[in-house]
């Protein structure tokens, strides 16, 4: 019988198995951040133990770092302290890292893929939820715990049983305007967030073939909002053209031969999964979540759900507790939704093509009065790229902030923090109570929905802008 | 690891549905750089409710955790375990547990039991009816047993085995050195490295 490219992958890298044990698998690459690290480093050195393979691991600082007056001793002790954690254990261990002021430093999703180090058929562990991103490149990318994070750094391997898979199916046409982020949220709604629990998702079809490297990864990225292990596409010519000539891309004839590779990554037409899901793109529109997890998620036309019309007791109850906690009242349309505050980055929405879609819908525009708009890209490459472009005087002279790279405001642990009561539209990727700063209520948007948003100060799309806002040219 | 046989004691009743590591543990704990005194942040905005069933003094010195299902969504931080841990819990039962939570108790000792909603719907009922009563935990015969309950649960035996012997996975697996030198030795030279070694 014929294996899925999940399967496959697996298999290229068991160490070890054996009859009633998880298979032992080798990890290619390791991601570190300042965060899930220090308790590892910590095992480490109290049993004696070194890094195992240093040339499969490296460190970026993103989770506490500030993004306005990088250059100034960070205030937040504790944040400081993590950094600074970080910095001696990389130093001590010898392990690659990027500090805050390194042109690699940013979201630890982003750095990998742009480095190239981010391949087809890689394992790739972090210890952080959001390594589903490099399933992307038709990787098996896996967030890990910090005892796993201490085990890969000793070990280079991890002892893990093998989960189920399950394919996503999009067919067709997104229709315009409907981004990768309007599809993940629509999928996570549909099948919730246990709906992917125990299984490797693969996304395919021809809607996910044609989107471009950058997209795919918005997708992968919250596969774990679905309760995924891990999400992957199958690589293509797009994932090809997308890592060639990346600095740690192979070479020559190293090229060559992991290109030959990476063509095998399909899987078998006779293969089977353990479960199947089908979506029709041209059914979908921009989407948003008016809850508190990301599968609470209805099309922006549409109005905040009643509780009541839920028939499982346990989403109702979650439904009402949701509606409390974001101030909402049922039947309430979502375009009506008033925001104070619109954060366009991270590592679902933080890349070049998020950043320019949402600059081609601020050209020439202004952010509503009252509403704070915050634009984070997710690396200092992603910054670069951005400034060549002309894409921050396009934000600043819509009056939004540009700001450094960094995870910023999409979790409260550095500055950038909603106050309690305050709510976002959020280009992120989790809506949970208090996670962008206690009692900040979120919206996950598109970065679509997120200009168009800071706009009109409530939640919109931006075909609710054509006729609202007359386009004049900026000087870009 | 402490090695994990069975466990008595009394309980908390949790019921909600859906709780994230958010909710656990909020970010703001997550920048202690130690693995311990992460109790006074475990479920840290619940407990500004002085009704929040984890302050009524009735549940003082309880261990046992029941929870509604979804335990332990979202963010993978370690740092949820280790906050239930420090706080006391020994053990914690509910219908559904997020993979990589899951994955994280059970490395870290703290017994996570997977059983059908109706046993943990009469756990609730037993405990909410007397805060004294207590649960056990018995991994050597798998079951969860309290007056009126006895309900067998389901884990895999190596990680029953792991729990039982208190054995961390990192000896465990350096005892493969062999196979994992012989696994480097073939690897395809095209695999990113990220400095030269
Ligand atoms: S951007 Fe957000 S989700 Fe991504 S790594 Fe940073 S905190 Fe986590």
């Amino acid at each position: 019988m014929g294996r899925t490219l999940a399967e496959k992958v697996w298999d290229d890298h068991v160490v070890r198995r054996a009859e009633g044990e998880p298979d032992l698998l080798f990890i290619d690459l390791h991601l570190l951040h300042e965060v899930t690290s220090p308790q590892a480093f910590d095992g480490l050195r109290k049993s004696g133990r070194r890094v195992r393979r240093l040339d499969l691991t490296i460190a970026t600082e993103d989770h506490n770092t500030p993004t306005l007056d990088i250059d100034k001793p960070i205030a937040d002790p504790v944040s400081r302290a993590q950094l600074e954690t970080l910095r001696k254990n990389a130093a001590e261990f010898g392990v690659r890292l990027h500090p805050l002021g390194d042109v690699e430093q940013g979201v630890v999703h982003v750095v990998g893929p742009q480095l190239g180090l981010t391949q087809p058929g890689t394992t790739v562990v972090c210890g952080d939820s959001h390594t589903s991103t490099h399933g992307a490149f038709g990787a098996l990318a896996f967030g890990i715990g910090t005892s796993q994070v201490e085990h890969v750094l000793a070990t280079q391997t991890l002892p893990m049983a093998r989960p189920k898979t399950m394919a996503i199916t999009i067919e067709g046409e997104l229709p315009d305007g409907v981004t990768a982020k309007d599809l993940i949220l629509a999928i996570i709604a549909k099948i919730g967030t246990g709906g992917g629990q125990g299984y490797v998702i693969e996304y395919r079809g021809s809607a996910i073939e044609k989107l471009s490297m950058e997209a795919r990864m918005t997708i992968c990225n919250m596969s774990i909002e679905a309760g995924a292990r891990a999400g992957m596409i199958a690589p293509d010519r797009t994932t090809f053209d997308y890592l060639q000539g990346r600095d740690h891309a192979p070479k020559g004839e190293d090229w060559d031969a992991a290109v030959a590779y990476w063509k095998t990554l399909r899987t078998d037409d006779d293969a089977v999964f353990d479960a199947e899901v089908f979506i029709d793109a041209a059914e979908l529109a921009p989407f948003v979540t008016w809850g508190t997890n990301p599968g609470q998620g209805a099309p922006l036309s549409a109005n905040v759900p009643d509780p009541a019309s839920y028939e499982d007791a346990s989403e109702r109850l979650a439904a009402e507790k949701a509606l409390e906690y974001m101030g909402l009242t049922a039947g309430q349309p979502l375009r009506d939704i008033k925001v104070d505050t619109v954060f366009v980055g991270s590592c679902t929405n933080g890349r070049i093509e998020d950043l320019r879609s949402a600059a081609e819908i601020l050209d020439g525009r202004k952010v509503a009065d009252g509403v704070r708009m915050l634009v984070v890209p997710g690396s200092v490459r992603v910054a670069l790229q951005a400034v060549e472009e002309g894409l921050d005087k396009v934000f600043t002279a819509a009056g939004a902030e540009w700001r450094h790279a960094g995870c910023s405001m999409c979790l409260g642990m550095n500055p950038d923090q909603l106050a309690p009561g305050e709510r976002s539209a959020s280009t992120s990727n989790r809506n949970f109570e208090g996670r962008q700063g206690k009692g900040g209520r979120t919206h996950l948007v598109s970065p679509q929905v997120a200009a168009a948003t800071a706009v009109l100060g409530h939640l919109a799309s931006p075909a609710d802008l054509s006729d609202a806002v007359v386009s004049t040219p900026a000087g870009v | 690891m402490e090695a994990f046989t069975t466990h008595t004691g009394r309980a908390v009743p949790l019921r909600r549905s859906n709780v994230d590591t958010d909710q656990i543990i909020p970010a703001h704990w997550l920048k202690k750089v130690t693995r311990d005194g992460f109790e006074d942040g475990l479920f840290e905005a619940w407990r500004k409710d002085p009704e929040f069933v984890l302050n009524r003094p009735e549940r003082s010195g309880a261990t046992v955790l029941v929870a509604g299902p979804d335990f332990g969504t979202g963010s993978s931080r370690e740092h949820a375990v280790w906050a239930l841990q420090n706080y006391g819990f020994k053990t914690v039962i509910s219908s559904r547990f997020a993979d990589i939570f899951r994955g994280n108790s059970l490395k870290n000792g703290l017994l996570t039991v997977v059983i059908d909603q109706e046993t943990v719907d009469a756990l609730w009922a037993l405990t909410e009816a007397d805060p004294t009563v207590e649960i056990t935990v018995d991994l050597e015969q798998r079951k969860v047993l309290a007056p009126g309950i006895d309900a067998d649960f389901e884990l895999d035996e190596n990680a029953r085995w792991r729990l039982l012997n208190g054995l961390d996975d990192i000896s465990l697996t350096l005892q493969n050195e062999a196979d994992i030198a012989a696994y480097e030795a073939g690897r395809p030279s095209f695999k990113p490295r990220t400095i030269d070694a």
